[in-house]
């Protein structure tokens, strides 16, 4: 016990092996938890499939009227719902379930527990549930994604690879950021869960090239709320249309994200007031 | 008799109209949540992809806002409320009280829709403002027939969703069956694309479905774009009937099986 104690005690610098054999943990017993409806896995793979259909459905009514939106045909226009299907899945598997939980760590008063522990509050926060549900739709987009190369005629090298995955990770970071920011806001404002929606219902929109909006409303969503950045970019880096400066600036603005949410969360934990028990 | 139950509701609708107020700035926030068919409109416009359905760009724009409309007061979400009350042990109370439980969810949802209403007037002024040339005013004869219709919308949802939410004596959760319904809403309903601009080999079928009589008929009513008012009315009226007796059903089955949870 107490070998195993001063193991566990040893913060103050990163032990990488012990988060993520605390990770492991983490996963099995959610693990064990989703597996408990084993109809709803199968339903939410439904859902996500129809999902897609809907807006490859949407896309194709607009481009039963024009051969090209904002300068994107139809083909170019399937990569970001590749894309978008791929963040999603990851916004259901790790982001969606964790966060819905902070919102209740706050309410009832059980955050105590969290930060009491001799691990990190946004480490535990942030990765406690995963909900296997959004790795199929990970999966799905991929496979979208692979049946757009062959459409598109997209020469692979590893250079390219390499630069989809930097610009896929910085996504995830940027979206990961937008999610635990409002989260963090519930410290204050207790009851945040439709700011959340808020923000979904604005992330929607990365389903289409940005260039097929107005202007006004491309500065929103490159400025306000980064949709620009989450989708658009690594699409256009697939296609070999992103200039450097862009996937370069999509870097420098994840590492802001990134640095703020951590930053935003050591100050609103000051004034984070236990609730009643 | 009669007093007492006009009392009744009406003293339900109030307790429920009051907690909602409580709330105003989460349902402020809902109401914002409902933009997308204004981002729609935009991809709409700013593409020129209404010339070849011959809707002209005000047209287009007016319907959007009606449609923005019809989905703030159709918004249904009793299976969630449904769902979380079973789990944690509330509906047993409500069982044995002399009314049934969805009346009290049906008090809460008109409720909140009046709760909504001047959020949704205030995000309205401010599409007039960004788009003054689509302002206009419908006949009085208009509003009041697109209100009955989008309240015709709004029981067809409630209705179906009530039904999901049956499920929850069976399975513990049916809200992931409702997000399944929830996905041909969205892009049947007419809320993304008018269902005047789907293509033939859609448009063949759906009107066999309710879902373009959730928001593509209240919102061409509203709009002023075609529609056809009194089949459309007439035919939204044979779908709450129908999910009517068959919530009726399955519930008299469910509250068989009913197993206390929580406490």
């Amino acid at each position: 016990m107490e070998i195993w104690n001063k193991k566990v005690y040893c913060y103050g610098f990163m032990n990488i092996k012990k988060y993520l054999q605390v990770y492991s943990y983490f996963n099995y017993s959610s693990f064990s938890i989703e597996l408990e409806y084993k109809i709803n896995l199968f339903i939410d793979l439904l859902t996500s499939i129809l999902g897609l259909i809907g807006s490859v459905f949407l896309l194709s009514i607009f481009f039963s009227n024009t051969d090209k939106i904002g300068g994107w045909d139809f083909n170019q226009a399937l990569i970001i719902q590749g894309i978008y299907t791929i963040l999603n899945g990851v916004t259901n598997t790790w982001f969606n379930p964790n966060l819905k939980e902070i919102v209740k760590y706050i309410r009832e008063g059980t955050l105590d527990y969290v930060l009491l522990k001799p691990i990190d509050s946004q480490f535990w926060i942030s990765f406690k549930r995963i909900s296997p549900t959004g790795l199929i739709e990970i999966l799905l987009g991929f496979f979208v994604l692979s049946y757009c190369f062959y459409l598109n005629n997209i020469s692979f090298t590893i250079w390219s690879l390499n630069l989809l995955i930097i610009t896929l990770i910085c996504s995830i970071s940027i979206l990961y950021s937008l999610w635990f920011l409002i989260s963090t806001t519930t410290i204050w404002f207790v009851k945040t869960w439709n700011a959340t929606e808020v923000l979904r219902s604005f992330l929607y929109m990365g389903r289409f090239p940005m260039d097929s909006f107005s202007f006004s409303l491309r500065i929103f969503f490159s400025t306000v709320i980064p949709i620009t950045f989450i989708t658009t970019i690594p699409s256009e880096v697939l296609l070999g249309l992103s200039p450097a400066w862009k996937i370069i600036l999509e870097i420098l603005v994840s590492m802001t994200f990134l640095i703020f949410s951590r930053r935003f969360w050591k100050y609103a934990l000051k004034f984070y007031t236990s609730a009643s028990s | 008799m009669k007093n007492s139950s006009i009392y009744k509701y009406s003293t339900l609708f109030k307790t429920q109209y009051a907690n909602m107020l409580e709330y105003r700035a989460e349902i402020a926030l809902w109401a914002i949540s409902g933009v997308i068919p204004f981002f729609m409109l935009n991809i709409w416009t700013n593409n020129g992809l209404n010339e070849s359905i011959n809707i002209s760009n005000i047209m287009l724009s007016r319907y959007f806002l009606s449609a923005f409309f019809v989905r703030q007061f159709s918004v249904v979400w009793v299976v969630f409320t449904f769902e979380e009350d079973a789990l944690l042990g509330r509906v047993s109370p409500f069982l044995i009280q002399p009314l049934h439980p969805f009346i009290r969810y049906f008090a809460q949802h008109l409720a909140e829709q009046i709760t909504r209403f001047p959020f949704a007037l205030l995000i309205a002024i401010f599409f007039f403002i960004f788009n003054p040339q689509s302002l206009w005013i419908p006949s009085i004869l208009t509003i009041i027939i697109a209100l009955i219709s989008t309240f015709f919308s709004f029981l067809i949802q409630f209705l179906m969703q009530s039904i999901i939410a049956s499920f929850c004596f069976w399975t513990e959760k049916a809200s992931s069956i409702e997000k399944l319904l929830f996905i041909p809403t969205l892009f049947l309903s007419g809320l993304l694309a008018p269902v005047s601009s789907f293509p033939y080999y859609v448009k063949s079928w759906i009107y066999l479905t309710p879902f373009p009589y959730l928001i593509d008929l209240p919102a061409s009513i509203l709009s002023g774009n075609k529609a056809n008012i009194m089949e459309g009315i007439i035919v939204q009226l044979l779908w709450i009937i129908l999910f009517f007796s068959i919530f009726k059903k399955v519930w008299k089955s469910g509250t068989k099986k009913f197993t206390a949870m929580g406490l």
